[in-house]
């Protein structure tokens, strides 16, 4: 169990830069998972912290001890790769041994420890079959496993539950929480799902374009998003961001916004008059009555999930608005209907995307 | 049965049971018949041909089987006698075995009756033949032949050659497909362009070099300068490149060393592209001719190939003997070819496809 430390991590491919100072502390026990679009550098990131891809700058440190340099073999870390990438030609068995093999240790020890992860993963009866014999979900928890025999510093999670399927994805989730429960070792998980993200972590980071947006626990990130990709990010379905331009702040902020003047009484943050601003409100912040209102909208689609109701909304100036209702709603597409937004669960983002600080 | 179930092999083509074949069907069937004649016509003709006397081998028309000349033990007479079909002056035919030849008439006497004799003039006569294998033609040379020297040092050449073959072509493709160094496709690109220089053109300068190193009447002069071969380097990088990187990075997070992964990783799953380059190189040499004849001028380290031509002397071709001894050595690369023939159609199938 390890902590983990970088500084300034740079990673550049010839002349495309992927990461861009990265500066991270990840504690002992910890469960962290990099959230972000395809492309923004998160499994490079872990790849880097493996050992399987060099820095171009800066510092890795796990334990206090500096790796920046060390091969992946000599880092002490395990990882579960997205294609799971057992080895094909072994037994269930040998691919968990393999590398307790190859640390030296004695075939009594290596069987007790195979045969306790087996136990935990349930993978007992499978031992002696090869992993095209087995399905998804159980050729996961082989790597998985191959993971936990070795009791390393640190588990590194590549997209593990990219391959499988809604339901299994789902289950295998709950397990993988009450595996970090159960065995508390500090774990890397990367992920393009912020549900993944926000069920599993400790502290979430959200990368984009190579560079960390913002760090913090689940709620942290979805109550308080540090700027629009954060809050566009985090959230499922998104936070509506819309465009909007400042009439005055002086205790009440009072916006114009797709082409209409809206006011709620907030404290002065020192925007101008005539500043671009961004609002961002998530779905379930937005009340909805029949008939006009603060900002006048019909809907567009109704999606009824049972338990709660997506609508989707259009007001003339403005992207497509989603609210979310609990429970199951009357209104059907092509309601006139009037928006009220929750003035405290407002965020408002600069012209650069940074949030304003909320009151 | 066997008729029924080609039958059914045949329906099932294209129309189902109990349809006509389709005029392409029979086109196809018989563009592979004929396929199989040029085939496997010429090696059924040697297996056949090598079981004939000397005589019928020089016969002419040639007949398809080894026919050999019936000989009978007659009473009285010491040797036995050759037994001809002959036709008397009064016109009957009868069975008769010739005791001698004198000019163009024959004597000949009745094996059943031999106080009954006869003179017949040869072209009256022809020879009662039944089919008759002349094992002969494989038993002696067997004994006189060195031959178990001769398939030790072939067997020896092959499987030596095609072990350090298959050894250092795997490491060498395992370099050229796993690390990235500089200058890769350069020496990538190199070993391809070795594909293009066929042996004649440096059999001189490696014959000079072979000899330089004392190595020349040895095995190893044949075994080790074929020993790394484009063909399989080439074979065995492509193969490779379709083994998923996570794999080999999945090693190096368990700890294993470079020479493991190559291993107990590499390897296993490189088997289908090495048996097929196993195979290949099995076959180049068991029938390598040329280079071993180059090298290889001692009678006792010849292998078989090169013993073979022994049988062909300048001025008399002992043709019974070569053409059995061909067969023998068609068996061990035959019965090679029977059991990984099936690692060549997956081999292939997957290097060059995925």
């Amino acid at each position: 169990m390890a902590e983990l430390k970088l500084t300034g991590a740079r990673k550049s491919f010839g002349t495309i830069d992927v990461l861009h100072d990265i500066d991270l502390a990840v504690k002992d026990g910890e469960f962290v998972v990099f959230v972000g679009p395809s492309g923004c550098g998160k499994s490079t990131l872990l790849r880097v912290i493996a050992g399987l891809e060099n820095v171009t700058g800066g510092e890795v440190h796990i334990d206090g001890e500096r790796v920046t340099h060390l091969p992946a073999s000599e880092r002490g870390l395990a990882m579960v790769f997205q294609s799971y990438a057992l080895y094909p030609h072994m037994s269930v068995r040998k691919n968990m041994a393999f590398a307790l093999e190859n640390m030296g240790l004695k075939p009594a020890e290596i069987e007790t420890r195979v045969a306790r992860a087996a136990a935990v993963l349930r993978l007992t009866d499978y031992l002696d079959r090869k992993p095209k014999a087995l399905s998804g979900g159980q050729r996961q928890r082989v790597a998985i496993g191959r993971a936990i025999v070795r009791d390393p510093k640190i588990f590194l999670f590549d997209e593990p539950l990219s391959n499988l399927d809604a339901e299994l994805r789902v289950a295998t989730r709950k397990e993988l929480a009450a595996l970090h429960a159960e065995i508390g070792g500090t774990m890397i998980y990367v992920t393009h799902d912020q549900v993944e993200a926000m069920t599993l972590a400790d502290r979430i980071v959200v990368l984009n374009a190579g560079r960390i947006e913002q760090i913090g626990t689940p709620l942290e990130l979805y109550n308080r998003p540090s700027n629009a990709f954060v809050a566009g990010f985090i959230g499922s379905p998104r936070m509506n961001l819309l465009p909007a331009t400042v009439i005055a702040d002086d205790g009440t902020l009072r916006l114009t916004l797709g082409g209409r003047e809206v006011a709620w009484p907030r404290a002065a943050s020192g925007l101008a008059a005539g500043t671009s601003v961004t609002l961002g409100i998530r779905p379930e912040h937005i009340d909805l009555a029949p008939g006009t209102g603060m900002l006048a909208a019909t809907v567009d689609l109704v999606e009824h999930l049972g338990g709660e109701t997506f609508i989707y909304a259009s007001a003339p100036g403005l992207p497509q608005i989603t609210l979310r209702q609990d429970g199951q709603s009357q209104f059907t597409r092509g309601d006139a209907v009037a928006i009220r937004f929750a003035p405290d669960h407002l965020h408002i983002f600069d012209a650069t995307g940074a949030a304003l600080a909320r009151p | 049965m066997a008729a029924l179930r080609l039958a059914s092999l045949l329906g099932q083509r294209r129309n189902g049971h109990g349809r006509p074949l389709h005029w392409t069907d029979v086109a196809a069937y018989a563009y592979l018949a004929f396929g199989v004649v040029l085939m496997f016509g010429p090696v059924l003709w040697l297996v056949l041909s090598s079981f004939k006397t000397q005589s019928a081998l020089l016969e002419f028309p040639p007949s398809l089987l080894p026919f050999a000349q019936v000989e009978v033990t007659v009473s009285g007479q010491q040797q036995k006698l050759p037994l001809f079909r002959a036709t008397l002056p009064d016109g009957s035919v009868r069975e008769l075995a010739q005791v001698r030849r004198i000019g163009l008439v024959a004597q000949m006497i009745d094996p059943a009756d031999p106080s009954q004799q006869f003179r017949v003039a040869i072209d009256k006569r022809a020879p009662v033949r039944r089919v008759a294998l002349a094992t002969e033609n494989y038993s002696e040379p067997l004994q006189r032949f060195a031959f178990l020297r001769f398939l030790f040092n072939s067997v020896f050449v092959t499987v030596v050659a095609t072990l350090i073959t298959l050894l250092i072509n795997s490491m060498a493709a395992y370099a050229l497909a796993v690390y990235a160094f500089p200058g890769k496709q350069a020496a990538t690109l190199a070993v391809i362009g070795t594909l293009m220089i066929p042996m004649t053109i440096i059999l001189v300068p490696v014959y000079l070099v072979v000899t330089e190193l004392g190595l020349t009447n040895s095995l190893w002069a044949v075994i080790l300068p074929g020993a790394a071969t484009p063909t399989g380097v080439f074979l065995l990088r492509q193969y490779m490149l379709t083994l998923p990187k996570d794999l080999i990075e999945a090693a190096r997070m368990d700890r294993a060393s470079e020479w493991q992964i190559y291993w107990r990783i590499v390897m296993p799953l490189t088997l289908p592209a090495l048996a097929v380059l196993a195979i290949f190189s099995i076959m180049w040499r068991w029938n390598e001719f040329l280079w071993p004849l180059a090298v290889l001028t001692k009678t006792e380290v010849y292998t078989l190939q090169i013993a073979l031509n022994a049988f062909q002397g300048e001025l008399q071709t002992q043709w019974h003997y070569l053409l059995a001894m061909t067969v023998v050595t068609l068996i061990p690369v035959a019965l090679v070819f029977v059991f990984l023939q099936r690692f060549i159609t997956t081999g292939i199938g997957s290097t060059g496809m995925k």
